[in-house]
């Protein structure tokens, strides 16, 4: 079952390109603070991005101005209606 | 995230509301394939939203669901093991197979771990040397990275005592047996939402070409949800058949590739049994024979068998969208939340678990 809140990026550990130390990050929602592995993100986040996770790997990285930009399609969808 | 509220607001539901009305030309017949989607369109009323002339179906969204009895079978024998650890996702410890479940398996001493995720069941086989921890992977296209990358990191790490009962399928076959089935009517498929993450939006192209289905991926909030119904309403009112991504900040048009690449490193396809569907070709996953040492089946020499499902269950039905849960004759009588019958009862995700909940 999916998490569907992204979570933000609050601590980045470890190197994408380090063979033996998988890479994890501190992420938050909510008030709930949590561990997650990066091995199989789409691009490696910074903090104050978001991470989709899933059974404790995060499987997407989104910056703030891609969530900014989704958001703003939705409103635009859901302003016009009410024309 | 607070932007999130707006994919809530009752403004913005409303406003797809009118707008889905205004589409809405014909009776239309949408399904959905994603167990999230299922409780999401549940928990948020979603259907007493839409007008009349919508209608959601559930398909096979639900993992748990559309394991086979003879799996769930191979599972507790395998917990019933000398010097086994099971672990395993939280909703497959309820679900019956012939004689119990695993939960009744630990009652009986079996070891069965729950864990959230893959990487718990190894730090699990760390933490228990003189124990062999077999993980049950199960799950679609979502979950099946994050137990390759923990497979890639045990074989890294020598984890000796670990291995992996791989019972992982992949959507887009069953998408197409489902499909290819003359008897089930849908206008169009609302596509799964971290599924799609995974294989990309584009992953739906054959569907929608061959069938000539609208195909929208949406998200789990209801303002996703609602657009989502939207989008494919507005197609089959303008008679077009294509793929469109309503979930477009978590879903890109081609996916993760790391995510596929680390899959197939592990993985290979191959014929899989779904309860309902039968076999489909080339819808499970299995481990590559590099992992070999890592494979439950190979380690435990695990063989095939074909059980029936529990007498006059439907779930076979009821994940092909083909019968509801009230027409199932054990539904909310002799199968309940508390003592299941089949799987579509026990799963989080369940469609009778949804509907024994919320009613409808």
């Amino acid at each position: 079952m999916c998490l569907a809140v992204p979570m933000k990026v609050t601590r980045v550990e470890g190197d994408p390109d380090d063979f033996f130390m998988p890479p994890s990050a501190m992420v938050e929602a909510g008030g709930v603070s949590q561990q997650v592995r990066l091995d199989i993100v789409d691009r490696f986040p910074d903090v104050g991005d978001y991470v989709i996770v899933h059974a404790g790997f995060a499987i997407r990285t989104l910056r703030p101005e891609e969530a900014k930009k989704s958001l703003e399609l939705f409103q635009e969808m859901t302003q016009l209606a009410g024309e | 995230m607070k932007e999130l509220d707006l994919y809530r607001d009752p403004r913005a539901v409303e406003a797809l509301v009118k707008r889905i009305r205004s589409v809405a030309v014909r009776p239309m017949q949408f399904m959905e394939v994603c167990g999230t989607h299922t409780m999401s369109i549940f928990r948020y009323g979603v259907k007493d939203l839409l007008p009349s002339e919508i209608q959601l179906i559930s398909g096979p969204g639900c993992p748990v669901c559309v394991t086979p009895a003879g799996e769930i079978d191979q599972m507790i024998n395998l917990s019933l093991m000398d010097g086994v650890i099971v672990a395993s996702f939280g909703d497959l410890v309820r679900v019956p197979g012939t004689r119990g479940s695993l939960a009744d398996a630990r009652a009986q001493g079996a070891r069965v771990e729950i864990v959230y995720s893959p990487a718990d069941a190894l730090e699990l086989a760390r933490h228990e040397p003189s124990k062999t921890v077999v993980f049950l992977g199960i799950g679609f296209e979502t979950t099946v990275p994050a137990v390759a990358a923990t497979m890639l990191q045990a074989a890294r790490d020598e984890v000796e005592n670990f291995c992996v009962f791989s019972s992982h399928k992949l959507m887009p076959p069953a998408l197409h047996a489902l499909l290819s089935d003359p008897s089930l009517k849908v206008d169009g498929l609302l596509c799964p939402g971290h599924v799609s993450t995974v294989i990309g939006a584009k992953a739906y192209e054959p569907v929608a070409e061959k069938y000539g289905l609208p195909c929208v991926v949406a998200g789990f909030e209801p303002g996703d949800i609602l657009q989502g119904v939207y989008m494919l309403a507005r197609q089959a009112a303008e008679g077009r058949h294509e793929v469109e991504n309503a979930y477009s900040r978590a879903v890109l048009w081609q996916g993760n590739q790391r995510a596929r690449r680390i899959t197939e490193m592990v993985f290979k396809p191959g014929d899989a049994g779904w309860r309902g569907l039968g076999k489909v070709e080339a819808s499970g996953l299995f481990l590559r024979n590099e992992f070999s040492s890592l494979d439950a089946r190979k380690r435990f020499a695990l063989t095939d068998k074909d059980v029936p499902e529990p007498y006059g269950c439907l779930c076979g039905q009821v994940i092909k969208g083909m019968a509801l849960p009230a027409s199932c004759p054990h539904f909310s009588k002799s199968c309940t939340p508390l003592s299941p019958v089949g799987p579509c009862m026990v799963s989080s995700e369940g469609t009778c678990a949804a509907y024994y909940k919320y009613g409808g």
